[in-house]
Protein backbone atom coordinates (compact mmCIF):
# COMPACT_ATOMS: atom_id res chain seq x y z
CA UNK A 1 0.00 0.00 0.00
CA UNK A 2 2.67 2.44 1.04
CA UNK A 3 4.96 1.74 -1.92
CA UNK A 4 2.18 2.47 -4.42
CA UNK A 5 1.35 5.75 -2.68
CA UNK A 6 5.02 6.67 -2.91
CA UNK A 7 5.18 5.87 -6.62
CA UNK A 8 2.14 7.96 -7.57
CA UNK A 9 3.30 10.82 -5.35
CA UNK A 10 6.70 10.87 -7.08
CA UNK A 11 4.92 10.79 -10.45
CA UNK A 12 2.81 13.77 -9.36
CA UNK A 13 5.85 15.80 -8.31
CA UNK A 14 7.78 14.95 -11.49
CA UNK A 15 4.70 15.71 -13.57
CA UNK A 16 4.34 19.13 -11.97
CA UNK A 17 8.05 19.82 -12.59
CA UNK A 18 7.48 18.84 -16.24
CA UNK A 19 4.52 21.26 -16.45
CA UNK A 20 6.33 24.21 -14.90
CA UNK A 21 10.00 24.00 -16.02
CA UNK A 22 9.34 25.36 -19.54
CA UNK A 23 7.36 28.29 -18.17
CA UNK A 24 10.01 29.06 -15.55
CA UNK A 25 12.84 28.90 -18.09
CA UNK A 26 10.92 31.31 -20.32
CA UNK A 27 10.57 33.74 -17.41
CA UNK A 28 14.24 33.49 -16.42
CA UNK A 29 15.54 34.03 -19.95
CA UNK A 30 13.31 37.06 -20.44
CA UNK A 31 15.82 38.88 -18.18
CA UNK A 32 18.81 37.66 -20.18
CA UNK A 33 20.92 40.24 -22.00
CA UNK A 34 22.09 37.93 -24.80
CA UNK A 35 20.29 37.72 -28.12
CA UNK A 36 20.98 34.00 -28.06
CA UNK A 37 18.08 33.56 -25.62
CA UNK A 38 19.27 30.31 -24.04
CA UNK A 39 22.87 31.31 -23.33
CA UNK A 40 22.93 33.22 -20.07
CA UNK A 41 25.01 36.39 -20.35
CA UNK A 42 26.06 36.70 -16.71
CA UNK A 43 27.95 39.97 -17.13
CA UNK A 44 24.99 42.06 -18.27
CA UNK A 45 22.01 40.22 -16.84
CA UNK A 46 19.42 40.56 -15.43
CA UNK A 47 18.15 43.29 -17.70
CA UNK A 48 14.77 44.70 -18.59
CA UNK A 49 15.74 45.66 -22.12
CA UNK A 50 13.38 43.16 -23.81
CA UNK A 51 10.48 44.60 -21.84
CA UNK A 52 11.45 48.07 -23.02
CA UNK A 53 11.70 46.79 -26.60
CA UNK A 54 8.28 45.20 -26.24
CA UNK A 55 6.67 48.40 -24.96
CA UNK A 56 7.87 50.16 -28.13
CA UNK A 57 6.73 47.43 -30.50
CA UNK A 58 3.81 49.00 -32.33
CA UNK A 59 2.84 45.77 -34.13
CA UNK A 60 2.60 43.69 -30.94
CA UNK A 61 0.63 46.37 -29.09
CA UNK A 62 -1.87 46.81 -31.93
CA UNK A 63 -2.35 43.04 -32.20
CA UNK A 64 -2.82 42.73 -28.43
CA UNK A 65 -5.48 45.46 -28.45
CA UNK A 66 -7.34 43.75 -31.29
CA UNK A 67 -7.16 40.40 -29.47
CA UNK A 68 -8.55 41.94 -26.29
CA UNK A 69 -11.50 43.52 -28.09
CA UNK A 70 -12.32 40.30 -29.97
CA UNK A 71 -11.99 38.21 -26.80
CA UNK A 72 -14.32 40.57 -24.85
CA UNK A 73 -17.09 40.40 -27.45
CA UNK A 74 -16.61 36.72 -28.28
CA UNK A 75 -16.62 35.55 -24.66
CA UNK A 76 -19.74 37.58 -23.87
CA UNK A 77 -21.54 36.17 -26.91
CA UNK A 78 -20.35 32.67 -26.06
CA UNK A 79 -21.61 33.00 -22.47
CA UNK A 80 -25.09 34.05 -23.58
CA UNK A 81 -25.44 31.28 -26.17
CA UNK A 82 -23.70 28.69 -23.99
CA UNK A 83 -25.93 29.45 -21.00
CA UNK A 84 -29.06 29.11 -23.14
CA UNK A 85 -27.79 25.78 -24.49
CA UNK A 86 -26.73 24.56 -21.03
CA UNK A 87 -30.13 25.44 -19.51
CA UNK A 88 -31.96 23.75 -22.38
CA UNK A 89 -29.89 20.58 -22.09
CA UNK A 90 -30.02 20.35 -18.30
CA UNK A 91 -33.60 21.51 -17.58
CA UNK A 92 -35.90 20.93 -20.52
CA UNK A 93 -35.98 17.13 -20.38
CA UNK A 94 -36.60 15.54 -23.76
CA UNK A 95 -37.32 17.92 -26.61
CA UNK A 96 -37.00 17.83 -30.35
CA UNK A 97 -33.46 18.71 -31.34
CA UNK A 98 -31.98 17.79 -27.97
CA UNK A 99 -29.66 15.15 -29.37
CA UNK A 100 -28.65 17.52 -32.16
CA UNK A 101 -27.88 20.30 -29.69
CA UNK A 102 -25.96 17.95 -27.38
CA UNK A 103 -23.92 16.69 -30.30
CA UNK A 104 -23.19 20.13 -31.70
CA UNK A 105 -21.99 21.41 -28.31
CA UNK A 106 -19.55 18.59 -27.53
CA UNK A 107 -18.12 18.08 -31.02
CA UNK A 108 -16.36 21.50 -31.30
CA UNK A 109 -14.37 20.72 -28.13
CA UNK A 110 -12.52 17.81 -29.72
CA UNK A 111 -12.75 18.82 -33.38
CA UNK A 112 -9.27 19.44 -34.85
CA UNK A 113 -8.91 23.18 -35.26
CA UNK A 114 -7.76 23.08 -38.89
CA UNK A 115 -11.07 21.49 -39.85
CA UNK A 116 -13.18 23.98 -37.89
CA UNK A 117 -11.16 26.86 -39.34
CA UNK A 118 -11.43 25.67 -42.92
CA UNK A 119 -15.15 24.98 -42.67
CA UNK A 120 -15.88 28.39 -41.12
CA UNK A 121 -13.95 30.23 -43.81
CA UNK A 122 -15.71 28.31 -46.57
CA UNK A 123 -19.03 29.19 -44.89
CA UNK A 124 -18.17 32.90 -44.89
CA UNK A 125 -17.11 32.74 -48.53
CA UNK A 126 -20.35 30.97 -49.48
CA UNK A 127 -22.44 33.46 -47.47
CA UNK A 128 -20.71 36.34 -49.18
CA UNK A 129 -21.61 34.88 -52.57
CA UNK A 130 -25.20 34.23 -51.52
CA UNK A 131 -26.20 37.33 -49.54
CA UNK A 132 -23.21 39.64 -49.86
CA UNK A 133 -22.38 39.45 -46.16
CA UNK A 134 -19.88 39.40 -44.46
CA UNK A 135 -17.88 41.70 -46.69
CA UNK A 136 -14.45 40.10 -46.63
CA UNK A 137 -12.82 38.51 -43.62
CA UNK A 138 -11.58 40.35 -40.54
CA UNK A 139 -12.50 41.14 -36.95
CA UNK A 140 -16.19 40.31 -37.54
CA UNK A 141 -15.59 36.83 -38.95
CA UNK A 142 -12.97 36.13 -36.26
CA UNK A 143 -15.46 37.09 -33.53
CA UNK A 144 -18.26 34.95 -35.00
CA UNK A 145 -15.91 31.96 -35.21
CA UNK A 146 -14.64 32.45 -31.67
CA UNK A 147 -18.19 32.65 -30.29
CA UNK A 148 -18.94 29.32 -31.99
CA UNK A 149 -16.07 27.28 -30.56
CA UNK A 150 -16.08 29.01 -27.15
CA UNK A 151 -19.81 28.49 -26.53
CA UNK A 152 -19.24 24.73 -26.51
CA UNK A 153 -17.04 25.05 -23.43
CA UNK A 154 -19.49 27.39 -21.67
CA UNK A 155 -22.32 24.95 -22.37
CA UNK A 156 -20.43 22.08 -20.74
CA UNK A 157 -19.54 24.17 -17.67
CA UNK A 158 -23.10 25.50 -17.20
CA UNK A 159 -24.76 22.17 -17.96
CA UNK A 160 -22.66 20.23 -15.48
CA UNK A 161 -23.27 22.87 -12.79
CA UNK A 162 -27.05 22.65 -13.38
CA UNK A 163 -26.95 18.87 -13.44
CA UNK A 164 -25.28 18.82 -10.02
CA UNK A 165 -27.85 21.21 -8.51
CA UNK A 166 -31.21 20.11 -7.17
CA UNK A 167 -34.32 21.70 -8.64
CA UNK A 168 -36.30 22.23 -5.44
CA UNK A 169 -35.77 26.02 -5.27
CA UNK A 170 -36.86 26.48 -8.88
CA UNK A 171 -39.84 24.19 -8.34
CA UNK A 172 -40.85 26.09 -5.19
CA UNK A 173 -40.78 29.40 -7.07
CA UNK A 174 -42.88 27.90 -9.87
CA UNK A 175 -45.36 26.51 -7.36
CA UNK A 176 -45.69 30.02 -5.93
CA UNK A 177 -46.67 31.20 -9.39
CA UNK A 178 -43.48 32.78 -10.71
CA UNK A 179 -43.18 32.87 -14.48
CA UNK A 180 -40.32 30.80 -16.00
CA UNK A 181 -38.35 33.87 -17.04
CA UNK A 182 -38.63 35.29 -13.52
CA UNK A 183 -37.58 31.96 -12.01
CA UNK A 184 -34.56 31.93 -14.28
CA UNK A 185 -33.38 35.47 -13.49
CA UNK A 186 -34.20 35.42 -9.77
CA UNK A 187 -33.30 31.83 -8.82
CA UNK A 188 -31.42 29.86 -11.46
CA UNK A 189 -29.05 32.53 -12.74
CA UNK A 190 -27.79 33.66 -9.28
CA UNK A 191 -27.20 30.01 -8.37
CA UNK A 192 -25.20 29.21 -11.51
CA UNK A 193 -23.43 32.57 -11.59
CA UNK A 194 -20.05 31.11 -10.52
CA UNK A 195 -20.26 28.61 -13.39
CA UNK A 196 -21.28 31.37 -15.83
CA UNK A 197 -18.38 33.53 -14.63
CA UNK A 198 -15.82 30.76 -15.00
CA UNK A 199 -17.33 29.94 -18.40
CA UNK A 200 -16.79 33.56 -19.42
CA UNK A 201 -13.17 33.49 -18.22
CA UNK A 202 -12.56 30.23 -20.04
CA UNK A 203 -14.09 31.61 -23.24
CA UNK A 204 -12.04 34.79 -22.94
CA UNK A 205 -8.80 32.80 -22.56
CA UNK A 206 -9.62 30.47 -25.44
CA UNK A 207 -10.49 33.35 -27.74
CA UNK A 208 -7.45 35.37 -26.69
CA UNK A 209 -5.21 32.35 -27.29
CA UNK A 210 -6.58 30.91 -30.53
CA UNK A 211 -4.27 30.75 -33.51
CA UNK A 212 -5.36 28.07 -35.98
CA UNK A 213 -9.04 28.91 -36.46
CA UNK A 214 -8.21 32.63 -36.45
CA UNK A 215 -5.62 32.21 -39.21
CA UNK A 216 -8.28 30.81 -41.53
CA UNK A 217 -10.92 33.48 -40.91
CA UNK A 218 -8.64 36.54 -40.50
CA UNK A 219 -7.94 39.03 -43.23
CA UNK A 220 -4.61 40.67 -44.06
CA UNK A 221 -5.46 43.73 -41.96
CA UNK A 222 -6.53 41.84 -38.85
CA UNK A 223 -3.57 40.17 -37.15
CA UNK A 224 -4.34 39.02 -33.62
CA UNK A 225 -1.62 38.62 -31.00
CA UNK A 226 -1.21 34.84 -31.44
CA UNK A 227 -0.80 35.38 -35.20
CA UNK A 228 1.97 37.94 -34.61
CA UNK A 229 3.68 35.66 -32.07
CA UNK A 230 3.46 32.67 -34.41
CA UNK A 231 4.95 34.52 -37.35
CA UNK A 232 7.83 35.61 -35.11
CA UNK A 233 8.60 32.26 -33.44
CA UNK A 234 8.17 30.19 -36.58
CA UNK A 235 11.62 31.32 -37.63
CA UNK A 236 13.35 30.90 -34.29
CA UNK A 237 13.36 32.17 -30.73
CA UNK A 238 13.22 35.89 -30.08
CA UNK A 239 13.87 37.29 -26.60
CA UNK A 240 11.07 39.87 -26.60
CA UNK A 241 8.57 37.01 -26.91
CA UNK A 242 9.97 35.68 -23.62
CA UNK A 243 9.21 39.06 -22.06
CA UNK A 244 5.69 38.97 -23.49
CA UNK A 245 5.17 35.44 -22.16
CA UNK A 246 6.33 36.50 -18.70
CA UNK A 247 3.85 39.39 -18.63
CA UNK A 248 0.99 37.09 -19.72
CA UNK A 249 1.88 34.44 -17.13
CA UNK A 250 1.98 37.11 -14.41
CA UNK A 251 -1.45 38.46 -15.44
CA UNK A 252 -2.98 34.97 -15.41
CA UNK A 253 -1.38 34.03 -12.09
CA UNK A 254 -2.62 37.26 -10.47
CA UNK A 255 -6.08 36.76 -11.93
CA UNK A 256 -6.35 33.19 -10.67
CA UNK A 257 -5.05 34.14 -7.22
CA UNK A 258 -7.49 37.07 -6.98
CA UNK A 259 -10.47 34.97 -8.05
CA UNK A 260 -9.54 32.23 -5.55
CA UNK A 261 -9.39 34.77 -2.72
CA UNK A 262 -12.68 36.32 -3.84
CA UNK A 263 -14.44 32.95 -3.96
CA UNK A 264 -13.13 32.04 -0.50
CA UNK A 265 -14.45 35.38 0.78
CA UNK A 266 -17.86 34.83 -0.84
CA UNK A 267 -18.11 31.34 0.61
CA UNK A 268 -17.22 32.55 4.10
CA UNK A 269 -19.84 35.32 3.84
CA UNK A 270 -22.47 32.80 2.75
CA UNK A 271 -21.60 30.54 5.67
CA UNK A 272 -21.87 33.50 8.05
CA UNK A 273 -25.28 34.41 6.61
CA UNK A 274 -26.48 30.86 7.14
CA UNK A 275 -25.26 30.97 10.75
CA UNK A 276 -26.96 34.31 11.36
CA UNK A 277 -30.20 33.05 9.85
CA UNK A 278 -30.06 29.97 12.04
CA UNK A 279 -29.39 32.14 15.10
CA UNK A 280 -32.32 34.43 14.26
CA UNK A 281 -34.62 31.42 14.09
CA UNK A 282 -33.78 30.32 17.61
CA UNK B 1 -53.94 27.83 -21.90
CA UNK B 2 -51.27 29.08 -19.54
CA UNK B 3 -48.78 26.51 -20.80
CA UNK B 4 -48.50 27.95 -24.29
CA UNK B 5 -46.24 30.92 -23.49
CA UNK B 6 -43.99 28.64 -21.45
CA UNK B 7 -43.64 26.25 -24.34
CA UNK B 8 -42.76 28.94 -26.84
CA UNK B 9 -40.32 30.47 -24.35
CA UNK B 10 -38.58 27.12 -24.14
CA UNK B 11 -38.55 26.87 -27.87
CA UNK B 12 -36.75 30.21 -28.09
CA UNK B 13 -34.20 29.28 -25.40
CA UNK B 14 -33.29 26.00 -27.10
CA UNK B 15 -33.81 27.37 -30.61
CA UNK B 16 -31.27 30.19 -30.54
CA UNK B 17 -28.20 28.02 -29.81
CA UNK B 18 -29.45 25.27 -32.14
CA UNK B 19 -29.86 27.76 -34.96
CA UNK B 20 -26.45 29.33 -34.32
CA UNK B 21 -24.67 25.98 -34.31
CA UNK B 22 -26.56 24.74 -37.36
CA UNK B 23 -25.41 27.74 -39.36
CA UNK B 24 -21.87 28.06 -37.99
CA UNK B 25 -21.00 24.46 -37.19
CA UNK B 26 -23.04 21.90 -39.13
CA UNK B 27 -23.76 23.60 -42.44
CA UNK B 28 -20.05 24.50 -42.93
CA UNK B 29 -19.24 20.77 -43.08
CA UNK B 30 -21.76 20.35 -45.88
CA UNK B 31 -20.06 23.22 -47.71
CA UNK B 32 -16.66 21.59 -47.18
CA UNK B 33 -18.01 18.34 -48.62
CA UNK B 34 -19.48 20.20 -51.58
CA UNK B 35 -16.21 21.96 -52.36
CA UNK B 36 -14.26 18.71 -52.04
CA UNK B 37 -16.25 17.53 -55.08
CA UNK B 38 -15.32 20.56 -57.17
CA UNK B 39 -12.28 21.17 -59.30
CA UNK B 40 -9.75 23.88 -58.71
CA UNK B 41 -9.82 26.85 -61.09
CA UNK B 42 -8.21 30.25 -61.30
CA UNK B 43 -10.99 32.48 -60.09
CA UNK B 44 -12.58 33.88 -56.98
CA UNK B 45 -13.63 31.64 -55.28
CA UNK B 46 -11.06 29.17 -56.67
CA UNK B 47 -13.33 26.18 -57.34
CA UNK B 48 -15.87 25.12 -59.95
CA UNK B 49 -19.61 25.19 -59.18
CA UNK B 50 -21.28 21.81 -58.79
CA UNK B 51 -24.46 22.87 -60.49
CA UNK B 52 -24.19 24.33 -63.98
CA UNK B 53 -26.96 25.30 -66.38
CA UNK B 54 -26.95 23.97 -69.93
CA UNK B 55 -29.72 25.31 -72.16
CA UNK B 56 -32.02 25.89 -69.22
CA UNK B 57 -31.58 22.52 -67.54
CA UNK B 58 -29.33 21.96 -64.52
CA UNK B 59 -26.51 19.48 -64.69
CA UNK B 60 -24.68 18.22 -61.65
CA UNK B 61 -20.93 17.82 -61.94
CA UNK B 62 -19.23 15.81 -59.25
CA UNK B 63 -15.47 15.51 -59.40
CA UNK B 64 -13.89 12.79 -57.32
CA UNK B 65 -10.47 13.79 -58.63
CA UNK B 66 -9.35 15.41 -55.33
CA UNK B 67 -9.94 12.15 -53.47
CA UNK B 68 -8.27 10.10 -56.20
CA UNK B 69 -5.31 12.47 -56.03
CA UNK B 70 -4.97 12.03 -52.27
CA UNK B 71 -4.86 8.25 -52.55
CA UNK B 72 -2.37 8.15 -55.40
CA UNK B 73 0.17 10.57 -53.94
CA UNK B 74 2.18 8.84 -51.23
CA UNK B 75 2.80 12.16 -49.42
CA UNK B 76 -0.83 12.31 -48.29
CA UNK B 77 -1.14 8.66 -47.30
CA UNK B 78 2.08 8.79 -45.29
CA UNK B 79 1.16 12.01 -43.47
CA UNK B 80 -2.26 10.54 -42.70
CA UNK B 81 -0.70 7.43 -41.17
CA UNK B 82 2.02 9.46 -39.45
CA UNK B 83 -0.63 11.65 -37.77
CA UNK B 84 -2.41 8.56 -36.46
CA UNK B 85 0.84 7.15 -35.10
CA UNK B 86 1.84 10.43 -33.41
CA UNK B 87 -1.62 10.85 -31.87
CA UNK B 88 -1.72 7.25 -30.62
CA UNK B 89 1.77 7.32 -29.08
CA UNK B 90 1.16 10.72 -27.47
CA UNK B 91 -2.16 9.55 -26.03
CA UNK B 92 -0.49 6.49 -24.53
CA UNK B 93 2.29 8.64 -23.02
CA UNK B 94 -0.30 11.07 -21.61
CA UNK B 95 -2.12 8.13 -20.02
CA UNK B 96 1.04 6.62 -18.51
CA UNK B 97 2.09 9.98 -17.04
CA UNK B 98 -1.38 11.30 -16.24
CA UNK B 99 -2.83 8.24 -14.51
CA UNK B 100 -0.42 8.17 -11.54
CA UNK B 101 -0.75 11.94 -11.22
CA UNK B 102 -4.56 11.82 -11.16
CA UNK B 103 -4.35 8.90 -8.74
CA UNK B 104 -2.06 10.80 -6.36
CA UNK B 105 -4.37 13.85 -6.41
CA UNK B 106 -7.45 11.71 -5.74
CA UNK B 107 -5.66 10.09 -2.78
CA UNK B 108 -4.34 13.40 -1.38
CA UNK B 109 -5.87 15.12 1.63
CA UNK B 110 -9.07 16.99 0.64
CA UNK B 111 -7.54 20.35 1.54
CA UNK B 112 -4.55 19.95 -0.77
CA UNK B 113 -6.62 18.44 -3.62
CA UNK B 114 -7.96 21.77 -4.84
CA UNK B 115 -4.48 23.31 -4.75
CA UNK B 116 -3.02 20.40 -6.74
CA UNK B 117 -5.86 20.58 -9.27
CA UNK B 118 -5.24 24.30 -9.66
CA UNK B 119 -1.56 23.61 -10.30
CA UNK B 120 -2.54 21.16 -13.06
CA UNK B 121 -4.99 23.57 -14.68
CA UNK B 122 -2.95 26.76 -14.28
CA UNK B 123 -0.65 26.20 -17.32
CA UNK B 124 -3.77 25.60 -19.39
CA UNK B 125 -4.82 29.20 -18.71
CA UNK B 126 -1.56 30.59 -20.06
CA UNK B 127 -1.04 30.78 -23.79
CA UNK B 128 -0.84 27.39 -25.52
CA UNK B 129 1.32 28.87 -28.27
CA UNK B 130 3.83 30.32 -25.80
CA UNK B 131 4.07 27.05 -23.89
CA UNK B 132 4.95 25.21 -27.10
CA UNK B 133 7.39 27.98 -27.95
CA UNK B 134 9.08 27.50 -24.56
CA UNK B 135 10.11 24.00 -25.66
CA UNK B 136 12.09 25.43 -28.59
CA UNK B 137 14.31 27.17 -26.05
CA UNK B 138 14.69 23.96 -24.06
CA UNK B 139 15.24 21.53 -26.93
CA UNK B 140 17.41 23.33 -29.47
CA UNK B 141 21.08 22.49 -30.07
CA UNK B 142 22.34 25.25 -27.80
CA UNK B 143 19.20 25.08 -25.67
CA UNK B 144 18.78 24.62 -21.94
CA UNK B 145 18.66 20.81 -21.89
CA UNK B 146 21.80 20.40 -24.03
CA UNK B 147 23.66 23.07 -22.05
CA UNK B 148 22.84 21.37 -18.75
CA UNK B 149 23.83 17.92 -20.03
CA UNK B 150 27.09 19.27 -21.50
CA UNK B 151 27.87 21.08 -18.26
CA UNK B 152 27.20 17.91 -16.24
CA UNK B 153 29.49 16.01 -18.59
CA UNK B 154 26.78 13.47 -19.50
CA UNK B 155 27.27 14.22 -23.19
CA UNK B 156 30.14 15.78 -25.14
CA UNK B 157 28.24 16.87 -28.23
CA UNK B 158 24.83 18.47 -28.24
CA UNK B 159 21.95 16.07 -28.93
CA UNK B 160 19.61 16.79 -31.81
CA UNK B 161 16.28 17.12 -30.01
CA UNK B 162 14.39 19.79 -31.91
CA UNK B 163 12.70 18.90 -35.22
CA UNK B 164 12.36 15.23 -34.25
CA UNK B 165 9.45 12.92 -33.48
CA UNK B 166 10.53 13.08 -29.86
CA UNK B 167 10.00 16.85 -29.77
CA UNK B 168 6.48 16.44 -31.18
CA UNK B 169 5.62 13.82 -28.54
CA UNK B 170 6.95 16.08 -25.79
CA UNK B 171 4.97 19.03 -27.15
CA UNK B 172 1.69 17.13 -27.42
CA UNK B 173 2.03 15.38 -24.05
CA UNK B 174 2.93 18.68 -22.43
CA UNK B 175 0.00 20.58 -23.94
CA UNK B 176 -2.68 17.92 -23.54
CA UNK B 177 -1.74 16.42 -20.15
CA UNK B 178 -4.40 18.40 -18.21
CA UNK B 179 -7.08 17.01 -20.57
CA UNK B 180 -6.02 13.50 -19.57
CA UNK B 181 -5.68 14.20 -15.84
CA UNK B 182 -9.01 15.98 -15.24
CA UNK B 183 -11.43 13.24 -16.44
CA UNK B 184 -9.25 10.61 -14.75
CA UNK B 185 -9.32 12.53 -11.49
CA UNK B 186 -13.10 13.04 -11.72
CA UNK B 187 -13.42 9.28 -12.03
CA UNK B 188 -10.84 8.18 -9.44
CA UNK B 189 -12.13 10.62 -6.84
CA UNK B 190 -15.50 8.84 -6.73
CA UNK B 191 -14.02 5.42 -5.97
CA UNK B 192 -14.99 3.79 -2.71
CA UNK B 193 -11.94 2.98 -0.58
CA UNK B 194 -13.88 0.20 1.20
CA UNK B 195 -13.47 -2.13 -1.79
CA UNK B 196 -9.68 -1.80 -1.65
CA UNK B 197 -9.70 -2.36 2.10
CA UNK B 198 -11.84 -5.46 1.65
CA UNK B 199 -9.41 -6.74 -0.97
CA UNK B 200 -6.48 -6.08 1.35
CA UNK B 201 -8.27 -7.84 4.23
CA UNK B 202 -8.80 -10.84 2.01
CA UNK B 203 -5.06 -10.90 1.35
CA UNK B 204 -4.79 -9.28 -2.09
CA UNK B 205 -1.46 -7.61 -2.82
CA UNK B 206 -1.74 -3.86 -3.58
CA UNK B 207 -0.79 -4.40 -7.22
CA UNK B 208 -3.42 -7.11 -7.62
CA UNK B 209 -6.07 -4.99 -5.90
CA UNK B 210 -5.20 -2.11 -8.22
CA UNK B 211 -5.40 -4.26 -11.35
CA UNK B 212 -8.61 -6.02 -10.34
CA UNK B 213 -10.53 -3.14 -8.71
CA UNK B 214 -9.25 0.37 -9.38
CA UNK B 215 -8.24 -0.07 -13.02
CA UNK B 216 -11.51 -1.64 -14.28
CA UNK B 217 -13.53 0.95 -12.37
CA UNK B 218 -11.63 3.82 -13.95
CA UNK B 219 -12.11 2.60 -17.52
CA UNK B 220 -14.63 5.35 -18.34
CA UNK B 221 -12.17 8.00 -17.18
CA UNK B 222 -9.34 6.43 -19.18
CA UNK B 223 -11.50 6.41 -22.31
CA UNK B 224 -12.73 9.99 -21.89
CA UNK B 225 -9.21 11.31 -21.26
CA UNK B 226 -7.73 9.34 -24.15
CA UNK B 227 -10.33 10.54 -26.64
CA UNK B 228 -9.93 14.11 -25.40
CA UNK B 229 -6.21 13.85 -26.26
CA UNK B 230 -6.31 11.61 -29.33
CA UNK B 231 -8.95 13.36 -31.44
CA UNK B 232 -7.47 16.89 -31.47
CA UNK B 233 -3.91 15.51 -31.60
CA UNK B 234 -4.60 13.86 -34.99
CA UNK B 235 -5.20 17.28 -36.53
CA UNK B 236 -2.56 19.14 -34.50
CA UNK B 237 -0.96 21.98 -36.45
CA UNK B 238 1.03 24.27 -34.15
CA UNK B 239 3.12 21.67 -32.29
CA UNK B 240 4.48 19.77 -35.32
CA UNK B 241 5.08 23.03 -37.17
CA UNK B 242 7.17 24.51 -34.36
CA UNK B 243 8.85 21.39 -32.98
CA UNK B 244 8.53 18.65 -35.61
CA UNK B 245 10.43 17.28 -38.57
CA UNK B 246 10.37 19.38 -41.72
CA UNK B 247 10.44 16.24 -43.91
CA UNK B 248 7.41 14.49 -42.42
CA UNK B 249 4.27 16.59 -42.11
CA UNK B 250 1.18 15.82 -40.08
CA UNK B 251 -2.19 15.92 -41.80
CA UNK B 252 -3.23 19.23 -40.21
CA UNK B 253 -0.20 20.93 -41.71
CA UNK B 254 -0.89 19.30 -45.10
CA UNK B 255 -4.44 20.65 -45.04
CA UNK B 256 -3.26 24.11 -44.11
CA UNK B 257 -0.51 24.12 -46.78
CA UNK B 258 -2.90 22.95 -49.50
CA UNK B 259 -5.19 25.79 -48.57
CA UNK B 260 -2.77 28.66 -47.95
CA UNK B 261 0.28 27.78 -50.09
CA UNK B 262 -1.21 25.88 -53.05
CA UNK B 263 -4.60 27.59 -52.87
CA UNK B 264 -6.18 24.26 -53.79
CA UNK B 265 -9.47 24.50 -51.90
CA UNK B 266 -10.98 21.24 -53.25
CA UNK B 267 -7.97 19.15 -52.14
CA UNK B 268 -7.85 20.89 -48.73
CA UNK B 269 -11.58 20.13 -48.34
CA UNK B 270 -11.07 16.50 -49.35
CA UNK B 271 -8.32 16.17 -46.71
CA UNK B 272 -10.70 17.64 -44.11
CA UNK B 273 -13.47 15.19 -45.08
CA UNK B 274 -11.12 12.19 -44.88
CA UNK B 275 -9.88 13.24 -41.43
CA UNK B 276 -13.48 13.75 -40.32
CA UNK B 277 -14.49 10.30 -41.57
CA UNK B 278 -11.71 8.83 -39.48
CA UNK B 279 -12.68 10.83 -36.39
CA UNK B 280 -16.47 10.47 -36.56
CA UNK B 281 -16.52 7.25 -34.55
CA UNK B 282 -14.18 8.50 -31.76
CA UNK B 283 -16.11 11.80 -31.60
CA UNK B 284 -19.46 10.03 -31.23
CA UNK B 285 -17.95 7.70 -28.65
CA UNK B 286 -16.72 10.70 -26.69
CA UNK B 287 -20.17 12.30 -26.85
CA UNK B 288 -21.79 9.16 -25.46
CA UNK B 289 -19.32 9.08 -22.56
CA UNK B 290 -19.91 12.76 -21.89
CA UNK B 291 -23.70 12.33 -21.90
CA UNK B 292 -23.51 9.42 -19.49
CA UNK B 293 -21.22 11.36 -17.19
CA UNK B 294 -23.65 14.31 -17.09
CA UNK B 295 -26.71 12.13 -16.58
CA UNK B 296 -25.03 10.23 -13.73
CA UNK B 297 -24.76 13.43 -11.67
Amino acid sequence: MRSRGLFSRCALILGLVFLYVPILSMIIFSFNNSRLVTVWDAAHSPTLKWYVALAGNEQVLRAAWLSIRIALVASTGAVILGTLAGVALARFGAFRGRLLLAGMTTAPIVMPEVITGLSLLLLFVALQQLIGWPRGVGAVTITLSHITFCMAYVTVVVQSRLAGMDMSLEEAAMDLGARPARVFFRITLPLILPAVASGWLLAFTLSWDDLVITQFVAGPASSTLPMVIFSKVRFGVTPDINALATILVLIVATGIAASTVWMRYQQRRRERDVLLAAAANL
Amino acid sequence: MLRIPQLSGRRVVAGIPILWLLVLFLIPFIIVFRISLSEVRLAIPPYTPLLTWHHGSPSLQLHWSSYAFLFTDSLYVSSYLYSLKVAAVSTLCCLLIGYPMAYAIARAAPASRSVLLMLIVLPFWTSFLLRVYAWIGLLKNNGVINNVLLWLGVIHHPLVLLQTDFAVYIGIVYSYLPFMILPLYANLEKHDGALLEAAADLGARPMRAFLRITLPQSLAGILAGSLLVFIPAVGEYVIPTLLGRPDQLMIGRVLSDEFFENRDWPVASAVAILVLLLLVIPIMWFQRLERRELEAQ
